[in-house]
């Protein structure tokens, strides 16, 4: 029995395959119809203690499509924060004044102390550098979208795979589902041995690249990631690697006819803009169904859908 | 010299406890962590001993000190195979080995600095977890980072 009621969502790893699977179907059904009031007498709160564009947008534009209200605040600076307030003495505060929160904080390990002190559910939307699976959650819908199938996919996971926390939630997500991981990183950035521990762990297979060609002409889905400059102790690691990694229209053209180009977005040049054209890019579609996934996400956890 | 000593003997204590085999290269670690510099009992250690179960080992006798289970947590994190003997009018009334939880709540710090816990008043919370190579690591139940055991700093 599925229930995801009440339920807060933390990590990718709180949900099982089948509870995956569940959001997945729920989120189908509001790319068919995203304007359903079922939100009216909901209230959500959106506490941003870090800035966001696509997570905090897409959130609200989730709960405003469905009817909900929204509060909250937008950046850290605005709120009782700045006077020094606790993160628990927030949580207890907002959640008198609505039925769900959904937080971004700097703070690693932020969204889980969060979800055990608060009476009403949290939604993860990224604790630092930890975890943000709601991300994972709509890289799965939109492989599943494109692929027509979550199983045995041929996934090429490029560039910062040492800091990217969106590239360690989908490595844990996809082992559940028989994938081949092919990992595409400069020296430095490789995959982390406790992230390919899942893979081992679940019986499956990785391969490491330096090149970025030797594995176009293979794969399912390309999942570009940005090399970020913030994530790195030694600014001089970053310009070394910074421009390892850039995808150019010319270069899909011995790839699969089925295979799609996701990115977690804000891209800088890792793909270039001939590619955007391309009927392989995905990139923007995929941050549209985080929407869906939102309101599936959201809808379970009040117990409106599941 | 006739019979030829090959154990090294430490004056045995009325009251008291025993840590033995302690790996030789944490015996000061363990001496540390129990704040033994500070006790005001006699206090007897040795390390780099012959044990045939860990090649080189370590061993304190503490005078007057019972370990409450916290602390007994903290001496397994660093000895998991330590042996720990009460003594009371020099007769052994308890030995036992001392036994790693599955958790470690309050005793040891997140070594992530961006960690909650080092940054909200949250008490830290570890699990116990094994590598592939087999290798005891702790994994922070907020931040989810692990850590090795060369890294624990305790609180």
């Amino acid at each position: 029995m599925i229930n995801l009621k009440n339920r807060s969502l933390v990590s990718i790893t709180d949900y099982s395959k089948e509870e995956i699977l569940k959001v997945l179907d729920i989120a189908e059904n509001f790319e068919k119809d995203q304007r359903q009031k079922i939100l009216t007498n909901h209230v959500i709160a959106s506490l941003f203690f870090e800035p966001s564009t696509r997570t905090r947008l897409s959130f609200e534009s989730a709960v405003q499509y469905l009817g909900g209200s929204i509060i909250g605040f937008a950046s850290a600076g605005t709120s009782s924060v700045k006077k020094g307030e606790s993160l628990k003495d927030t949580i207890l505060t907002v959640s008198n004044y609505s039925d769900l929160i959904v937080m971004r904080n700097p703070l690693d390990g932020s969204a889980r102390y969060a979800s055990e002190v608060s009476p009403i559910p949290i939604i993860n939307a990224g604790d630092g550098a930890n975890q943000h699976p709601t991300q994972c959650l709509l890289d799965l819908y939109s492989i599943r979208k494109t692929q027509g199938t979550l199983e045995d996919i041929h996934i090429a996971l490029v560039g910062d795979l040492k800091y990217g926390r969106t590239v360690h939630s989908l490595v844990q997500a996809l082992s559940l589902f028989n994938a081949t991981f092919h990992l595409v990183s400069p020296e430095s950035l490789k995959l982390p041995s406790s992230v390919k521990k899942w893979i081992k762990d679940a019986g499956l297979e990785y391969y490491q690249y330096t090149e970025l060609s030797d594995v176009i002409p293979f794969a399912d889905i390309i999942y570009m990631t940005r090399i970020q400059g913030e994530r790195f102790p030694d600014p001089i690691e970053y310009e070394k690697v910074k421009n390892s990694y850039i995808l150019e229209n010319s270069m899909l053209e011995k790839s699969k006819e089925s295979m799609r180009v996701l990115h977690p977005l804000p891209r800088v040049n890792e793909i270039s803009e001939d590619v955007d054209d391309n009927p392989r890019a995905y990139y923007f579609q995929q941050a549209k169904n985080g929407v869906y996934v939102r309101q599936a996400l959201i809808t379970a956890i009040l117990g409106l859908k599941g | 010299m006739k019979n030829k000593r090959t154990e090294l003997k430490v004056s045995a204590i009325r009251s008291g406890t025993v840590i033995d085999h302690i790996p030789a290269e944490n015996t000061f670690r363990v001496f540390a962590m129990l704040n033994l510099e500070n006790s005001a009992d006699h206090v007897y250690f040795g390390t780099n001993l012959e044990s045939r179960k860990l090649g080189k080992k370590g061993i304190i006798k503490i005078s007057n000190i019972f370990f409450k289970p916290e602390e007994i947590s903290k001496i397994a994190l660093v000895a998991p195979n330590a042996t720990l003997i009460e003594i009371k009018d020099y007769e052994i009334v308890k030995k036992e080995q001392v036994l790693l939880p599955g958790e470690i709540q309050k005793i040891v710090k997140c070594v992530n600095p961006k960690c909650v816990t080092n940054n909200q008043n949250v008490p830290t919370y570890f699990k116990i977890i094994y590598d592939h190579h087999g290798t005891m690591k702790l994994a922070c139940r907020y931040c989810e980072k692990t850590m090795s055991m060369d890294d624990i700093e305790f609180i």
